[in-house]
């Protein structure tokens, strides 16, 4: 029921459900509680529900965060 | 085949061996420069699992902190006379067709679980992957009367409002709900007005709170002076949250820190937020373990008690015989009991003969530490 990784948006219908792909395998996921979303987006589905789109850019920085932290522990 | 994806999304990164290292080093010079161990709950079930799976538990116990679990299971903290009732249901009316999530059907009552039911000719228990796979029954079988049993946290709770309110628009006669719908925030505060367990800080569920976002948290810094942090489901990300955590213990500053900002705005998911309040209300709701609690559950306004399959079946949701397990779940899902010291671990109780529903929930704490621990005992 709930799945903690994100899957990717690779189809969008008419009436508010799309496709999203986890590593290739395909769940069908209504996206009416996130208006906007896109093909290619990441999201997360809970319940049969998308409920949050992946911010990139924070993404990002989480990343590089882990980098800054590598560089603490390497001058130790 | 070409790789997948670049770096951003795969999930390697947040799994990486050296990032958790790093992680475990910068939470280990901050527990000695505080110079004791931390006790930290990690409320929700997936994040237990998330440490048991990537071993994470000892790891951290040698960087200065003890993980403990909290009440984040929605099947666990569901009481009995929910389950109980739906299988008096089924087995004295015809044509009733029970649907719910899989784990659900495992919990062990003193009437049986729904999975060992033998409903009433006509009556059915189903399992659905999501509320509206239920009402889409409903519209298939218009002879039969479809109700949906579902516990949830707000994770969960938008997806069964947008099916109750899906279900009002439609207009179909046969199709009820049972929701057992439960609120986070409520039951920390009630955690921690109790005063039973000691905790340092708290890591938030990242994806209640991808639904009600940072600010549902705050009373916890402002209030109890706690420390907190949401964080994601990838072991970097609990590491992230930990780190978090301890670092505002050392710097006497409690906040609600948001570790997972690629998933988390602060303000939530508004849509889902008003959805929910649309359909539901708040009422003081009984928690397994943690009793009643103000405002911690949710439940059908009045305007769409059409859809209460409470009402609709006159079911009396109400403690009945307990059953005389020695079950100690409600211990468990206060953190006031890990569950190796539950006498029945890996004894009586197992995933096959669950004694409890701590393990039988794949968030249970029981299950995940019997499915990742081996069934080790602690000495
Ligand atoms: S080990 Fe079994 S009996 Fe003991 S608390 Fe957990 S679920 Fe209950």
């Amino acid at each position: 029921m709930c799945l903690a990784v994100p899957g990717k948006v690779v189809s969008l219908q008419d009436d508010g459900t799309g496709q999203v792909d986890y590593m290739g395998t395909t769940v069908l996921a209504n996206f009416s509680l996130l208006p906007g979303v896109k093909v290619g987006d990441w999201v997360i589905v809970h319940a049969g529900f998308a409920i949050s789109r992946l911010d990139r850019a924070e993404a990002r920085r989480t990343l590089r965060l882990f980098q800054e932290l590598e560089k603490l522990n390497s001058a130790d | 085949m070409p790789p997948r994806k670049s770096s951003l999304e795969t999930l390697s990164d947040w799994r990486s061996g050296p990032t958790i290292r790093n992680l475990l080093r910068a939470i280990s010079r901050e527990t000695e420069a505080i110079n004791r161990p931390l006790r930290i709950m990690e409320v929700c079930g997936t994040h237990t699992m998330t440490l048991h799976r990537s071993g994470l538990k000892p790891l951290l116990k040698e960087a200065g902190v003890v993980m403990v679990s909290g009440p984040g299971c929605p099947v666990c903290i569901t009481p009995d006379y929910y389950h109980e009732a739906v299988i008096d249901l089924v087995t004295s009316q015809k044509n009733i067709i029970a649907t719910t999530f899989g784990d659900m059907t495992r919990v062990p009552t003193g009437r049986g679980s729904l999975q060992t039911t033998v409903p009433s000719p006509g009556s059915e228990i189903k399992i659905v992957y999501s509320p509206d796979e239920a009402l889409e029954l409903a519209g298939q079988h218009p002879e039969k009367e479809v109700m949906f049993f579902g516990a949830g946290f707000e994770t969960t709770i938008p997806a069964i409002a947008f099916t109750a309110k899906k279900a009002a628009a439609t207009g179909l006669k046969n199709f009820t709900l049972l929701a057992a719908l439960w609120l986070i925030p409520p039951a920390l505060e009630a955690i921690l007005r109790s005063g039973e367990v000691d905790i340092d800080g708290f890591i938030y569920p990242g994806h209640v709170s991808v639904i009600i976002g940072q600010q549902a948290y705050s009373f916890v810094a402002e209030k109890y002076r706690l420390p907190g942090a949401i964080a994601g489901f990838e072991p970097a990300d609990v590491l992230l949250g930990i780190l978090s955590v301890v670092r505002q213990v050392r710097a006497g500053r409690p906040e609600v820190a948001n570790e997972y900002r690629r998933a988390v705005r602060a303000e939530g998911n508004p849509g889902a937020l008003a959805l929910m309040a649309e359909m539901l209300e708040p009422y003081e709701a009984e928690w397994r373990g943690l009793g009643r609690i103000k405002n911690s559950g949710l439940r059908l306004k009045s305007e769409w008690q059409k859809l209460e399959a409470a009402r609709r079946f006159n079911l009396r949701l109400q403690p009945g015989k307990s059953l005389k397990s020695g079950c100690r779940c409600g211990e468990v899902l206060k953190g006031l009991l890990e569950p190796v010291d539950c006498p029945l671990f890996a004894r009586h109780c197992n995933p096959d003969h669950p004694q409890g529903p701590c393990m039988v929930s794949y968030e249970g704490a029981c299950l995940i530490e019997y499915k990742y621990s081996s069934g080790e005992k602690k000495k």
